[in-house]
């Protein structure tokens, strides 16, 4: 018996990345490059944080007594670093709603945002080698 | 959106609390064809219980629908499974496990963007479920291995015919794998890293 055949494919350098499925209430996306570096959200001012699925959020203070609900649960459970997708998972918020709750709290300086490291091109065989050692140890 | 209030919302477990020196974060996509065990695997290496994210995506895939009079367009929930992993202090690392229809995973902004690489997971019953998103993966340059998941009933293929019809690298991994074991998934992840390691090392990733 053999099996179907598949045809490789070539990087296309050129093409667009995908539009995002939502856009930011109030932002301007610019189409990024794949592989671009992420600024540490909040460090440019004005502009929507870019924040990842693996971006790690810190609350930087309690919740202030006028805290909705939802700001008061996001403060609550980044008491300890946790990232886009834990909120997102945690508070049964989609993603992209969750950015947008995100980018208000950073703009508030409510909480801290952790960038996460990316493929790159200059690659960091460090962290790789950190990854193996981290999961030998699993 | 009905919301519940802030104390009725379930957060990690006190065991489950990253460290305060926890820097930054990585991600490992692992995606593959329907049933081939990508939630199995995520639960598998995890460390803690996998959750779900959600995304609200459109067929078209240009936004959500302003004008919900409009039929045009459809808005669907994406959810997605993902695992945790600490690796030192500092450094912790995310698996993703890519659920539903493909076309949808490659609209999912972010998804793919910066992950370290990406592991397939093929079941030789189908093996062309996988082509595609091999071929998408190719495109964007995303490094990957394919983790063959051993069903009982599967056809056994030499690897080396496996590279032949999937019209892989010789430079890029096939091992197989049992994902319900976690030293099993834990090898698929650590064939990964290794194999992304040797780009670095060859100046490939540059
Ligand atoms: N025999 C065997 N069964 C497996 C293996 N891996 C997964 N399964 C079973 O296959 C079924 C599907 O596995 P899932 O992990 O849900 O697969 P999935 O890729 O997440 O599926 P979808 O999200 O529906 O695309 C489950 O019943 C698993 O228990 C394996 O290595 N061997
Ligand atoms: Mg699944």
């Amino acid at each position: 018996m053999t099996p179907p055949r598949r045809k490789r494919r070539r990087p296309q350098h050129q093409s667009p990345p995908p539009a995002p499925a939502v856009k930011p209430a109030g932002g301007a996306e610019k189409p990024g490059n794949p592989e671009r570096l992420y600024t540490i959200a909040g460090s440019t001012d004005g502009k929507r944080a870019e924040l990842d699925l693996v971006t790690l959020i810190v609350a930087r203070s309690a919740p202030p007594l006028s805290a909705s609900p939802e700001v008061a649960a996001v403060l609550r459970l980044c008491t300890a670093p946790l990232s886009m997708a834990e909120l997102s998972a945690y508070l049964q918020l989609p993603f992209s709603a969750m950015t947008v709750l995100i980018t208000e709290l950073i703009q508030a300086e409510l909480v801290q945002a952790r960038a996460p490291i990316v493929r790159q091109a200059a690659f960091d065989r460090s962290l790789l080698e950190a990854v193996m050692h981290g999961l030998q140890r699993l | 959106m009905d919301f519940k209030g802030s104390d009725t919302i379930p957060g990690p477990r006190t065991e489950d609390h990253l460290p305060h020196t926890a820097q930054a974060a990585v991600k490992i996509v692992i995606v593959g064809g329907f049933g081939v065990g990508k939630t199995t695997m995520v639960g598998s290496v995890s460390e803690i219980r996998p959750l779900t994210t959600e995304e609200t995506m459109t067929q078209a895939g240009i936004g959500v629908d302003d004008d919900y009079g409009s039929e045009s367009k459809t808005a669907t929930t994406v959810a997605m499974d993902f695992g945790r992993i600490q690796i030192t202090d500092q450094l912790v690392l995310y698996l993703f496990g890519t659920p539903g229809q493909e076309r949808f995973w490659f609209l999912w902004n972010g998804l793919f963007e910066g992950a370290l690489g990406a592991v397939v997971l093929v079941d030789t019953r189908r093996l062309e479920v996988s082509f595609d998103v091999m071929g998408r993966l190719e495109e964007r340059g995303v490094p990957f291995v394919v983790a063959v998941n051993s069903f009982p009933d599967a056809p056994h293929y030499p690897v080396e015919e496996l590279r032949t019809a999937l019209d892989l690298g010789p430079e890029i991994p096939i091992i197989e794998c049992d994902v319900r074991r976690r030293a099993s998934s834990k090898d698929v992840l650590l064939t990964l890293t290794r194999f992304l390691h040797s780009l670095a090392l060859s100046g490939a990733l540059t």
